[in-house]
């Protein structure tokens, strides 16, 4: 086979199953408690700091990260059922979510120690939050085309650039960013930028939020201007980050989250359709939940084989691609399959709000975190047609 | 490849005897009786059956395995299909013959009844390899409940008729014919466990095919020339591929995922439903846009006979149908669902 793709049949082990107990009863006793509402997954809380917090207390952050650093030395199967799980119930996880998938895991395998000494805990102790930053204004998905430029001074280093799209700079307390230390070469053009974390309470740093269509405030512009970054923020090696991005991408294309990002429109349509929906109705649901059990599976075998020390990259893509489409389409798979419902608005406002926000969320699935398109050639490149 | 020793014969049988170039340039069929013999030595056929009835006593998951390989060749035998009605006989303590078999019903909508006087009465559609069957392992509806009865073809009334990629896919009637033998069907062999044990094995089958679509479309893109350069450098036609990728890739995880699901539970209870009906519903999916994409990859060279492509992606379309197809699944499965209803569902999808 040119192209041996790998599906094992990996299950959740028991321990996975007491956690996911653990984990539903903790959302259950939040929601009734008002820190959430899992129907209103538009709605902007102000009680996500305190709810980061306790997911932390819970030892629900750096789940797999060494115990010296705070973390809890448990399996990413175990770290994947508390991420669908917080997922499916419209839990305010933005706060923290980054923190504990990417930017953590860069910290552990970059950063000087004292650092990680530092940091680390704080993330598990869910009190910080991280921005990725790596888009510009003129370089998107073409990464390598970065500018923002980080030039040497005494101790350190100074930033003078903007990043874009930066999802929750607003409230960040760190960023992890590309920066170009050195001209790309002729021979390699993704030579010269170099990985840096940025503490996004220095001066230096001024954040101006941008409007989403769907009313939100999530992503920003972010302008450096003589901000100062010391000499032990460098994480890895200068002007080659893009040696470092390989094995990670794995972890953070293939969760659970890249495909339950609409998740609720499918169970409120199974409401509105009743118990006994028409043949129409029911084939419709039928197929959705094929297709959404099937990606749950592809997506659990990657976290399996990652679990195992593996590096399945084309297939943790292929999850990407699927899922984010997939769940893109979901809204309006849902408002065909509602069409004929006779639902009274007033009474059931549900639906109706939640696919109006999923339709408006829909066309960023595919762009944030790696466009399909940039998917679809990584893809072509592991079945070694580039 | 397969680390797995009765995988890894039937993968040698099959590229030895079951080459798809060679079996598309024999216009005869003359490939067929060595392959069936191989097979049958090696005890693949009766794989799933014990040992104390004369079968190989394989596990599920060792006959799953073959059934992958099986289509990832493009196999045109009953080897599925024997598989099928040795497992069913089995489940009846009924004593397989050593010879090629079919199994029925194979339409949801079938059914055979067993008369008082102890003959059959009914008809069943699209039987596969009914024609090339000296056997039939029929699940039949009595006075006594399901029941499992072994028929002699011969006795049957067979409308020859061809499935898209040219296998039998024949109408038996088995009106008044005597069963050699009847016992009663556990519950875990009854109609519906065997569309859903012969669905789970067509979606193992199916994603063999799409396997196989995708080696030899990208080989094919890495070969040919167009404007100057391989088409495998547009990235149209790598976009292409790579969906193509996604869809075997659905495919092949879907159907490990169910045979998994079989190979290691009791019974069909709601979870395992969900993996088999899944499964099927998912990989019919992707045949259909995998076995679009294959073709426009390989443009007119793979619309000819004379081009093995036709081998994977007819066999796809068609298995598509066997067992119930995916919309009849799909009414099946989302009926469950809503009776279930909403607040079950993602602790539903989250047990497997």
């Amino acid at each position: 086979m040119t192209a041996a793709l790998r599906f094992d049949p990996i299950r959740l082990p028991p321990e996975c199953e007491r956690l996911r107990k653990e984990v539903r009863a903790f959302l259950a006793d939040e929601i009734a408690a008002g820190t959430f509402d899992p129907h209103k997954p538009y709605r902007e809380n102000n009680s996500a700091r305190d709810f980061s917090r306790k997911v932390g207390e819970r030892g629900w952050l750096g789940m797999t990260w060494p115990k010296k650093y705070g973390g809890h030395e448990r399996t990413f199967l175990e770290r994947y059922v508390v991420t669908e799980e917080m997922r499916v119930a419209n839990a305010p996880s933005r706060r923290f979510f980054v923190a504990d998938r990417q930017s953590g895991p860069v910290l552990l395998k970059y950063a000087p120690e004292h650092i990680k000494a530092d940091i680390l805990p704080r993330i598990c102790r869910g009190e910080l939050c991280f921005a990725i930053g790596m888009s510009e204004p003129n370089s998107g998905s073409d990464l390598f085309a970065a500018k923002t430029k980080a030039t040497r001074t005494d101790g350190g280093w100074l930033i003078n650039g903007t990043k874009i799209w930066t999802s929750a700079a607003q409230v960040a307390d760190y960023m992890i960013a590309l920066f170009r230390t050195s001209p790309p070469t002729k021979e390699n053009r993704r030579h010269g930028l170099t990985q840096f974390l940025v503490d996004m309470k220095k001066p230096g740093i001024q954040v101006n939020p941008i409007q989403q269509i769907t009313g939100q405030y999530d992503f920003n512009e972010v302008v450096f201007t003589d901000h100062f970054i010391p000499d032990d923020h460098v994480l890895g090696e200068i002007d080659g980050a893009w040696k470092q991005a390989t094995s990670e991408l794995a972890y953070e294309r293939s969760g659970p989250e890249r495909f339950l990002e609409t998740f609720y429109v499918l169970t409120e349509l199974v409401r509105a359709l009743g118990p006994d929906p028409d043949i129409r109705g029911a084939e419709g649901i039928g197929r959705l939940v094929a297709q959404l059990h099937t990606m749950r599976r592809m997506s659990v075998s990657v976290a399996g084989m990652l679990q195992a020390g593996k590096e399945p990259v084309v297939e943790a893509s292929i999850v990407k691609d699927i899922g984010t489409v997939w769940e893109q389409q979901l809204p309006h798979r849902v408002r065909e399959l509602a069409a004929f419902v006779d639902v009274d608005p007033l009474n059931h406002p549900t639906l109706d709000e939640q696919l109006a926000f999923a339709t408006k969320l829909a066309p960023k699935l595919t762009i944030q975190g790696g466009t399909t398109e940039v998917l679809r050639g990584i893809i072509a490149r592991g079945l070694g047609l580039r | 490849m397969s680390e797995n020793i009765v995988v890894e014969t039937a993968e040698r049988i099959f590229a030895d005897l079951a080459d798809p170039q060679t079996v598309n340039a024999d216009a005869n069929g003359s490939w067929k009786a060595p392959l069936w013999n191989a097979l049958t030595e090696a005890g693949l056929p009766l794989a799933w059956v014990p040992e104390a009835c004369d079968g190989a006593g394989a596990s599920l998951a060792d006959g799953f395995g073959v059934l992958s390989a099986a289509g990832r060749f493009g196999i045109a035998v009953p080897l599925a299909e024997t598989l099928l009605a040795g497992w069913l006989l089995a489940k009846a303590g009924i004593a397989a013959p050593q010879e090629a078999m079919t199994v029925a019903p194979t339409h949801p909508r079938d059914r055979i009844a067993l008369q008082g006087d102890g003959t059959l009465a009914g008809r069943a559609r699209d039987v596969p390899f009914a024609q090339d069957a000296k056997s039939i392992a029929v699940l039949v509806e009595g006075d006594g409940g399901t029941q499992v009865a072994l028929v002699d073809a011969g006795q049957c009334r067979i409308v020859p008729g061809r499935n898209l990629a040219g296998d039998g896919s024949d109408s038996v009637s088995f009106d008044g014919v005597r069963p050699l033998t009847v016992r009663p069907a556990p519950a875990d062999a009854d109609g519906p466990a065997l569309l859903l044990m012969g669905g789970v094995v067509r979606s193992l089958q199916i994603a063999g095919t799409l396997e196989a679509m995708l080696e030899i479309s990208v080989r094919y893109a890495n070969e040919r020339v167009a404007f100057e350069k391989k088409i495998a450098k547009f990235q149209a036609v790598q976009h292409n591929l790579a969906r193509l990728a996604g869809e075997a890739a659905a495919a092949l995880a879907a159907a490990s995922s169910a045979a998994d699901a079989i190979a290691n539970g009791a019974g069909f209870d709601d979870a395992v439903f969900l993996e088999a009906v899944s499964a099927k519903i998912r990989c019919a999916e992707a045949a259909g846009t995998g076995a679009a994409i294959a073709h426009q990859v390989h443009g007119a060279i793979g619309f000819t006979r004379e081009h093995i492509l036709h081998r994977f992606t007819m066999r796809a379309l068609a298995w598509r149908d066997d067992f119930g197809n995916e919309s009849y699944w799909a009414v099946e499965l989302g009926r469950r669902i809503a009776a279930r209803g909403a607040d079950e569902l993602w602790p539903l999808v989250a047990s497997r």
